[in-house]
């Protein structure tokens, strides 16, 4: 290895990044549309679900009922209405996710103590959200009944009793349960990778279609030493990106940062090379930039979305598919940001994910220096 | 392992395939340090591909090959090391400045940071662009960036340099230039083997080989080359009508060959006086307007028409006895 020759590549790689302002442009901006995008609208919380009611006993027990609904922040009361087919109506115009539909003795049966049946029309045709919808008027009627049955019980023994069992819930790292904090960090990961797909696997390519890497190939420049430079020119720009998605993470999506800033800073200087490494890699073996560049985005972006626990849950994947993430870098890195943003861990809980990102860097750098040293032939 | 021989290049017996198609059949060369060496041939006749197996660009299929004493199959970084290349695309960066592609050459090249400023001055004055050095390399002329091609590939003082038909595309003015720079880095000591289509240039070379079909038909100096063609007399005829000319001296006995030659006749005869009186009758009775008749040295090229014609020949005579033995 020659510092002196990958000095000159890298400092090429620089002037070639700078020379071409719109992709410069790109890989600055892109990760801030993209991150404020994603962050704004990825949501995956089900709050303020518009509902419509029906109330035919009008009385003060039914008005209480429905003031449940409205004093919760997860229930959005649109209106009131006369008739189910009203509600129903609503529902069938995507107007509302839930109908609540309060039957004419519901009064009658509370007061003699009975079981009060009350109606829940829902919209399953997004069954996600609908079921997400369930639970949480299941939680509320559950709490209401309970109430009920605890002012009756005091009614009739003269003092206030106590709940049988009162369950008090403490989330941690995410209290709040907001899924910005949890898609925000993740998100980072994905952004640089999809950077890295974009930059890196145009410039081997590029080369060849130049005609410039058969000149490269006959000067004493190493294949490992190209790899190498190439990747420092990028990590540069990545580096950038990296510190812009962080502090937006933080300051603009109030994103709780508890873990170890140095510890963020190596882990993300480990995926960027190795995700670079890999764009490098895609270029060495294309033919053409055009391919380079769909292969590049299709093996970075896609995977990196989907199999890296960004947002669907590795888990609950079938087995097969559970273990192709394990060559997914995006899923050490995603696992690794959590931990360091949400959790304050250290290295010595992410200890394995960081000693498997740089397996995954070393062996794709050792990979594309083949790949390239394989062209002459 | 250093160069101990005269040899600056040692080819023998290369061959190169690419599947079924063999581009370099058992090549064997030798080219002596200081040398211009001129490798000559048609398009597709195999000398990119012997220059890019030296470079070590290509492994060869078999034969050796040795640059500046180095194998080309065993060594390879030392020989890019000692060689400059010029491929025959433009290879410079197009998006950076003259400056910048001569600096990241030195840094590739390994030349030493106190020699790199001199060596820069000395680019930019050979190929006539010190007042270009900040000019993005795109926006140069061809012959421009021919020579900073050049300049790139010299950084280094390599003791041997290779160019691939670096002239294609480049006017005759700036051609001739180029090859001005040539026999300058040839008179200060460096090996130069240069592969050319232009029959001109092949004038140039100290030595040179003719390459067809991946095989050597020849080689030796411009001028032994020219007299392997000298028991032949050759005659120029510009006349009013090209093609009525030949068709009228197709049969004429005292007429060996006749090929079509810019816009004239060359006409390879026995005896150019009586050869002459009867050329003049024969178009004179054709109604063909005579503008010029007379006897001129062979040119290169009609060198490597007949040789090619010659290898043509033999070829066909040679399948012709293997069909008579079945």
């Amino acid at each position: 290895m020659s510092w002196q020759r990958i000095g000159a590549v890298f400092r090429k790689e620089l002037r070639h990044i700078m020379r071409d302002p719109r992709s410069l442009g790109l890989a600055l901006v892109q990760p801030l549309v993209m991150l404020l995008l994603f962050g704004s609208a990825l949501s995956l919380d089900v709050d303020r679900i518009s509902t419509l009611v029906y109330d035919a006993d009008q009385t003060s027990a039914s008005r209480e009922l429905i003031r449940q609904f409205k004093g919760s922040r997860y229930f959005e009361v649109e209106g009131a209405v006369d008739s189910t087919k009203a509600v129903e109506r609503g529902i069938d115009r995507n107007r509302i996710l839930v109908g609540l539909v309060v039957p004419r003795d519901y009064a009658k049966h509370v007061a003699a103590g009975q079981t009060a049946d009350f109606q829940i029309l829902l919209d399953g045709s997004d069954s996600n959200t609908a079921s997400i919808a369930l639970s949480y008027v299941n939680a509320l009627v559950q709490d209401y009944g309970n109430k009920l049955r605890a002012s009756a019980l005091s009614r009739h023994a003269g003092r206030s009793l106590p709940l049988p069992i009162d369950f008090q819930v403490r989330i941690w790292y995410n209290s709040s349960l907001e899924s910005k904090n949890f898609v925000v960090p993740g998100l980072v990961a994905v952004i640089l990778v999809v950077i890295a797909g974009m930059l890196a696997s145009l410039t081997i390519a590029r080369e060849w279609e130049m005609g410039t890497m058969e000149q490269l190939l006959s000067t004493p420049v190493r294949p490992s030493e190209l790899v190498l430079a190439k990747m420092l020119g990028f990590f540069t720009v990545g580096a950038v990106d990296t510190v812009i998605a962080v502090l937006v993470g933080i300051f603009v999506f109030d994103v709780p940062f508890r873990g170890n800033v140095g510890l963020l800073a190596l882990t993300s200087c480990l995926f960027l090379c190795g995700v670079f490494f890999w764009g490098i890699l895609v270029s060495a073996l294309a033919k053409t930039q055009l391919v380079a560049y769909q292969v590049g985005v299709a093996t970075t972006f896609l995977p990196s979305f989907l199999l890296s626990g960004f947002i669907y849950s590795i888990d609950s994947m079938p087995k097969v598919v559970q273990a192709i993430t394990h060559v997914v870098p995006a899923r050490y890195f995603v696992t690794i940001l959590r931990g360091i943003f949400l959790k304050g861990v250290g290295p010595e809980v992410l200890w394995g994910n960081i000693l498997l990102l740089t397996c995954f860097m070393v062996a794709v750098f050792f990979l594309a220096t083949w790949r390239l040293s394989q062209k002459l032939a | 392992m250093t160069n101990g021989g005269a040899w600056a290049v040692e080819i023998d017996e290369l061959v190169k395939k690419f599947g079924d198609f063999t581009a370099v059949d058992h090549v064997s060369i030798r080219i002596r340090v200081g040398e211009v060496f001129g490798f000559l041939g048609p398009n597709g006749a195999g000398k990119s591909t012997v220059i890019r197996i030296l470079c070590g660009l290509l492994r060869p299929t078999s034969g050796h090959a040795t640059v500046h004493g180095y194998d080309v199959s065993t060594h390879p970084e030392e020989i890019r090391r000692n060689i400059g290349y010029m491929s025959q695309k433009f290879s410079l960066y197009d998006d950076l400045t003259v400056s910048q592609n001569i600096d990241f050459f030195s840094g590739i090249y390994g030349v030493a940071k106190k020699r790199r400023p001199e060596r820069k001055q000395y680019v930019l004055r050979m190929a006539d662009l010190e007042e270009r050095s900040d000019t993005i390399t795109r926006l140069l002329p061809g012959g421009w960036k021919q020579r900073l091609a050049l300049g790139c590939a010299i950084l280094h003082e390599p003791p041997i340099l290779f160019l691939d038909e670096p002239t294609s595309g480049v006017d005759p003015i700036a051609r001739r230039a180029f090859w001005d720079l040539i026999y300058d880095l040839s008179e200060a000591g460096q090996t130069i083997f240069v592969t050319t289509h232009y029959m001109d240039e092949a004038e140039y070379c100290h030595r040179l080989a003719l390459i067809n079909g991946g095989r050597i038909i020849a080689a030796g100096t411009p001028a032994s080359l020219k007299e392997e063609l000298s028991s032949r007399t050759l005659l120029q005829l510009d006349s009013s009508d090209v093609l009525e000319s030949m068709r009228a001296l197709e049969n004429e006995p005292e007429v060996d060959d006749v090929a079509v030659f810019g816009g004239g006749l060359h006409i390879t005869v026995q005896n150019a006086e009586r050869a002459s009186f009867r050329i003049r009758a024969a178009l004179a009775a054709n109604n063909i307007e005579i503008r010029r008749l007379e006897r001129i040295l062979p040119s290169m090229e009609d060198v490597f028409v007949a040789l090619i014609e010659a290898q043509a020949d033999t070829e066909a005579a040679r399948t012709e006895s293997a069909g008579s033995v079945q």
